[in-house]
């Protein structure tokens, strides 16, 4: 139980200085290993005595996992941001403010600046759920246990899934993660058996998959950037959070968008929102429906509708819908659209 | 390093949650010994089946080529059986091992069939069935006795040939049903912990402690299941076992092998003229028991 705070279990702290000491260490100390990026998240786990890793693995001393720079993805420019670069240098990079521009709105609006400044883009798309259940250290099926405990019918379950639940009903909280989708971004994870670069939305997995992860890194895998090909770059991008304070918090659903449009119809979209599941969910069925229809407010309206087709609200979510409904409605129909107005 | 992971629930109470996922391993493991084991030992050690007196020529001459064994109802049921426990053992262990995929809803799919077929076949069993054909009866006992005094050097009769189906089958068949039956009970609870179509969720039906218990059990039964299915493909696969796997194939076996093995007063075939048409003798289309005593009281 989460009772002891500020007091961390003891544990090797390891520091290295390239990617490939790092790894070692990750691959040496196995499931007994804790990667420590900006640390906001780890120290959560680590100051409640919930997680007791015996060995960390600071990945702050590594210079190669950090910064922006230019790369050749598929023969043209794009970039490749370093897992540890901080958000706040994401938001300001004048390369990702000019072309991906997406990106640097949902950075921006990521908790707080003192916590942009010290979370890094790598550990805001692997942060784990914000759960209380599980992040009290109760034994859920996220935990290994074989309960949900925020899925009964007296659960405080209301920031919780709405769609793809299955036996867990946390959700993901990243607000990169569903514009790195729209921008099509491809992870580059280091594993035992060599590079692997996945899409984004392959990196996310729900609990139909692993009830105990939100992304695919196993014990051992380090992931070492994030690079963004130039397919939307300079687009039309969206991105709106919702969340209960805008000081700063979480969000409680977000959406991202990239678009290319001729005249007022959509030839290229790429849409996903965060906070409605365990993964961030890239709305395919509403991509397709949409492309080719002009951008307006009836279109932003069909795809909202669409979007929440075969959600199930819990017992204190279901404002979720509606929430989920408007803000695809809004990303579609675009931020200039002052008539794609609210509705419940 | 416990058989058993045990959490604290919210409440403080220390509850298991489920088995140690390493026993799965284990599972595998004496599954495997067993069946290097015992290949070994069929192979190098194992001495000539021997059995008590043939029956008479009489009896033997009205045996058909083709013996009916199971009924087309009875393989298809086992069959069904078969492709469910498959999909349970693979969808539950798995992603245990780190093949991940979806299968909670396949899991509770298989299991819904399992259940509705093993239900199926205790009622078919007990009404239309020779019940009794697949338990252990006093004969087998005594027999049993028999083989271990004879392997041992010891003194006593040859054992007389098998009912329908050997001891060891019959012992199987007990256990795998002890197993089925556990993961049945439990898993059907398991249901209301999960989304489905039969009931709606309800994970406060029981306490912490009962539900630790009933997964701890189910999983038991599970990882038991994977060692007892992995002997039942054995045996089934074995050279002089073929005839037996072809019965639950094509119906019935060869009337050489039902001879050898088989014990005509204990197993009764009943036979029709369809069934009889290669056989010397039964013209009749009504059907015949052909039985020893029967055969010779006749005459």
């Amino acid at each position: 139980m989460a009772v002891i705070r500020d007091v961390m279990p003891a544990f090797e702290l390891y520091q290295p200085t390239s990617v490939a000491d790092a790894q070692k260490l990750l691959e040496l100390h196995g499931q007994d290993a804790w990667v420590l990026a900006g640390g906001l998240d780890s120290f959560d786990w680590l100051k409640d005595r919930i997680r007791k890793p015996k060995a960390v693995v600071d990945l702050s001393g590594i210079e190669e996992l950090r910064g922006v720079r230019t790369v050749s993805i598929n023969g043209s420019e794009g970039i490749e941001i370093g897992a540890m670069t901080t958000l706040t240098e994401v938001v300001n990079h004048p390369l990702i403010k000019q072309k991906y521009d997406l990106l640097a709105q949902a950075a921006e609006v990521v908790a707080s600046p003192q916590i942009r400044n010290q979370g890094t883009i790598g550990g805001n798309v692997s942060q784990d759920t914000r759960c209380w259940y599980y992040r009290g250290g109760w034994p859920c099926y996220r935990a290994g246990g074989n309960i949900c405990y925020a899925d009964t019918p007296e659960g405080r379950n209301r920031e919780h899934a709405i769609l793809h639940a299955e036996r867990c009903v946390a959700v993901n909280p990243s607000d990169s993660a569903p514009a790195l989708i729209a921008l099509d971004a491809k992870f580059v994870v280091r594993t035992r058996k060599g590079e692997r670069i996945v899409d984004a939305e392959d990196y996310f997995i729900g609990p139909d998959i692993d009830i105990t992860r939100l992304h695919i890194l196993q014990p051992g895998d380090l992931l070492t950037a994030i690079r963004i090909p130039p397919t939307w770059a300079g687009a039309q991008f969206y991105f709106e959070k919702v969340r209960d304070r805008n000081v700063w918090d979480f969000p409680l659903m977000n959406v991202a968008s990239a678009m290319a449009t001729s005249g007022d119809r959509i030839d290229r979209v790429r849409i996903a929102v965060n906070g409605a599941a365990a993964r961030p969910l890239r709305l395919k069925a509403v991509e397709d429906a949409i492309r080719g229809k002009p951008r307006n407010a009836a279109t932003g309206e069909m795809a909202g509708k669409l979007a929440v087709q075969g959600a199930v609200p819990l017992q204190f979510n279901a404002y979720k819908i509606p929430l989920m409904r408007n803000l695809v409605k809004r990303a579609v129909a675009g931020v200039a659209m002052e008539e794609a107005t609210w509705a419940s | 390093m416990g058989f058993v992971t045990w959490a604290t629930s919210p409440w403080g109470q220390s509850v298991p949650i489920h088995i140690a996922w390493f026993l799965i391993w284990v599972a595998l493991i004496a599954g495997l010994l067993f069946l290097i084991v015992h290949a070994i030992w069929l192979t190098y050690f194992a001495r000539e089946k021997e059995f008590a007196s043939d029956a008479s020529p009489e009896v033997v001459a009205r045996i058909p080529k083709h013996v009916p064994r199971h009924s087309l109802v009875a393989r298809v049921f086992h069959w069904i059986m078969a492709a469910s426990m498959f999909t349970l053992l693979f969808t539950a262990f798995f992603p245990k091992v780190g093949i991940q995929f979806n299968w909670v809803t396949y899991h509770w799919i298989a299991g819904a069939v399992l259940t509705v077929s093993i239900l199926f076949h205790v009622i078919h069993a007990s009404f239309w069935l020779d019940f009794w054909s697949i338990w252990p009866d006093g004969t087998d006992v005594e027999d049993a006795r028999r083989r271990v005094r004879r392997f041992f050097g010891m003194p006593a009769p040859p054992p007389r040939k098998f009912a329908k189906y050997p001891l060891e089958n019959k012992l199987y068949h007990g256990v795998i049903m002890l197993s089925g039956l556990a993961v049945i009970f439990t898993g059907v609870f398991m249901m209301f912990r999960v989304r489905t179509i039969f009931f709606p969720r309800n994970p406060y039906l029981f306490g912490d402690m009962t539900w630790g218990l009933m997964y701890v059990l189910h999983g038991l039964a599970g990882v038991g299941l994977i060692a007892l299915i992995m002997m039942h493909v054995y045996f089934g696969l074995r050279p002089e076992k073929l005839p037996i796997t072809k019965s639950m194939i094509f119906g019935w076996m060869d009337r050489d092998f039902y001879l050898q093995e088989h014990d005509p007063k204990r197993w009764v075939v009943e036979t029709s003229s369809s069934s009889t048409s290669n056989s010397s003798s039964s013209s009749s289309s009504i059907p015949n028991r052909i039985e020893g005593r029967g055969l010779a009281d006749a005459d």
